[in-house]
């Protein structure tokens, strides 16, 4: 028996095609704007939306998905005031979003916090076609969007005052990404959790910086990690019987450990050249 | 001949310091101003503030006209900040950066086009940077890095050029290509306020000097003239570890020319 004889399988491997292309396509920006935990600030504050979900018996991926991208406005706000850094406005969030998601599902009758279990740890095989038709809708609302506005957030990413004084629209990019990221990790919530789903936006970016000299190669080939990993990673979880959102992540890292040594290994013989 | 920036009264007030108390400055369309002081004098702050990347908390400033808010034709202004932002540690090549100064001239969600390419290719050219055009910039120099963001700035053709410190821990070689570069922009008629420390090799190119201290404008006019081993070629300006704030507040010729 292969993984394609099975429909849970199929479903999977496109929900896992689709996670690997878009959560690093949007990594590469948010990394390039130094907002590395962003991902994990939003995923946290994402399940505050899953378990408003199961209170109220709307789709939980619906209510994550407005929860999340409130979130990631707040987040972004604090951050442009200036009054408080970046970082701490993220833990803030970390633990509203946690504790918040943990108290909510505890009031919801018939549920527990093993409720929350696959939307933490992730459940990619429990992808049904509509579920698939939400995530695809997503990650080409996410991808069409970076394409438009690349350009612009590239310099807003990478300085904010040169982004300022070219005229661009500062504020509404600054939302735009943080809702596009927020959108994102409740795409990639269903593939690793929510508390691993930061990785995907994370690893393969930092992998690729190992290796490229351009931006443009970094988001390319981060998204070529991107899906190496999550097709990967499900593939092998299969085979294995082991949990797949923890083999993706691990596998992702992997890449970054074996990158990490390539371009040292690259530098080094690229400085003997200029040296010798 | 039209008004690039028009300061009145411009205060700026962060986190209850105040770092501008009161600036009064105009800058005509042509003219090669540079701004002096001491550090933490406001230098930055002031040309910040008339571009609208810092906002006043009192006072206005117009840009051609208009408050930055409501300033359209930010394709006219070419802003190069003092260091180049890494990005994330995420990669960008030479040309990755200057192609984004032309930001302000492209439409959204249109394709580079060859007018653009031309002005990258241009601006790389100028300061000398187009062999290194797919480097990462990371790798350059301090002094190569500064001159990625004035090639950023001449990439978007614009009338004005603000630049905030140009010449702070630049090599000898990247001053004097900036020397040139300038030279090339007063005598294309373009408008420029850049901020400095030191005038070193770009003194003949400037009309005007504002100079700060503490915060308010102690001397708008001519550039001051080097005097003694100041004005020797190739002086290398060194201050012997000597507690700023302990002199006069004022450059000493400042306040001979004030008295003359």
């Amino acid at each position: 028996m292969t993984i394609f004889d099975l429909d849970f399988m199929r479903y999977a491997l496109v929900a896992a095609v689709m996670v690997g292309l878009t959560a690093p396509a949007v990594g590469t920006f948010i990394v390039q704007r130094r907002l590395a935990l962003l991902g994990d600030g939003i995923g946290h504050v994402a399940l505050t939306g899953v378990a408003l979900g199961f209170l109220t018996g709307a789709a939980p991926v619906a209510t994550a998905v407005v929860v999340a991208a409130l979130g990631a406005v707040a987040i972004e706000m604090v951050r442009a005031r200036g009054k408080t850094s970046g970082d701490v406005a993220l833990a803030l969030l970390f633990y509203g979003g946690l504790a918040g998601g943990v108290m909510i599902i505890y009031l919801t009758p018939g549920e527990s916090t093993a409720s929350l279990n696959s939307y933490l740890f992730g459940a990619i095989t429990s992808v049904d076609s509509t579920d698939l038709w939400v995530i695809a809708g997503l990650a080409v609302a996410v991808l069409a969007l970076l394409a438009v506005f690349g350009r612009e957030l590239f310099v807003l990413c990478q300085d904010e005052e040169v982004a300022r004084a070219s005229g661009l629209p500062v504020r509404f990019l600054g939302l735009l990404i943080a809702v596009i990221a927020s959108v994102t990790v409740v795409v990639a919530m269903r593939a690793v959790g929510l508390l691993l789903v930061s990785a995907l936006m994370v690893v393969p970016v930092a992998t690729s910086q190992q290796l490229t000299r351009s931006f443009r190669t970094t988001m390319a080939s981060s998204m070529v990690f991107g899906v190496l990993a999550t097709v990967g990673g499900l593939t092998s979880s299969f085979y294995l019987d082991v949990p797949s959102g923890a083999t993706i992540v691990l596998l992702a890292l992997a890449g970054f450990a074996v990158a990490l040594g390539i371009g040292r290994f690259v530098r080094r013989s690229r400085t003997g050249e200029s040296t010798a | 001949m039209s008004t690039a920036f028009d300061m009145t009264g411009g205060q700026v007030t962060i986190d209850g310091r105040k770092i501008l108390r009161g600036i009064d400055l105009t800058v005509d369309d042509g003219e090669v101003v540079a701004v002096l002081g001491a550090n933490g004098s406001g230098k930055s702050t002031l040309v910040r503030s008339l571009l609208g990347v810092q906002p006043l908390s009192g006072g206005t400033t117009l840009l051609y006209g208009r408050p930055p808010a409501r300033f359209r034709e930010w394709w006219r202004i070419g802003y190069v900040p003092q260091r180049l932002s890494v990005g994330g540690g995420v990669p960008a090549t030479v040309r990755e950066v200057v192609a984004s100064g032309r930001i302000a001239r492209q439409r959204r969600g249109r394709l580079t086009s060859s007018a653009d390419r031309r002005a990258v290719a241009a601006a790389l050219e100028e300061v000398g940077l187009s062999d290194r055009a797919g480097d990462p910039v990371s790798s350059l120099s301090g002094g190569q890095q500064q001159r990625v963001l004035i090639a950023r700035a001449l990439a978007g053709e614009p009338d004005v050029f603000v630049l905030d410190e140009p010449t702070a821990g630049v090599d000898a070689g990247s001053q004097r290509m900036l020397a040139e570069t300038l030279s090339g922009l007063v005598e294309r008629g373009r408008t420029v306020v850049l901020v400095a420390h030191e005038l070193g090799p770009l003194e003949p190119l400037i009309s005007r000097a504002v100079v700060l201290n503490q915060g308010c404008k102690v001397h708008d006019g001519a550039p001051p003239t080097a005097v003694g081993t100041h004005a020797l070629p190739g002086h290398d300006h060194v201050h012997p570890h000597e507690p700023a704030p302990a002199e006069s507040p004022v450059p000493s010729w400042v306040l001979a020319q004030e008295k003359a």
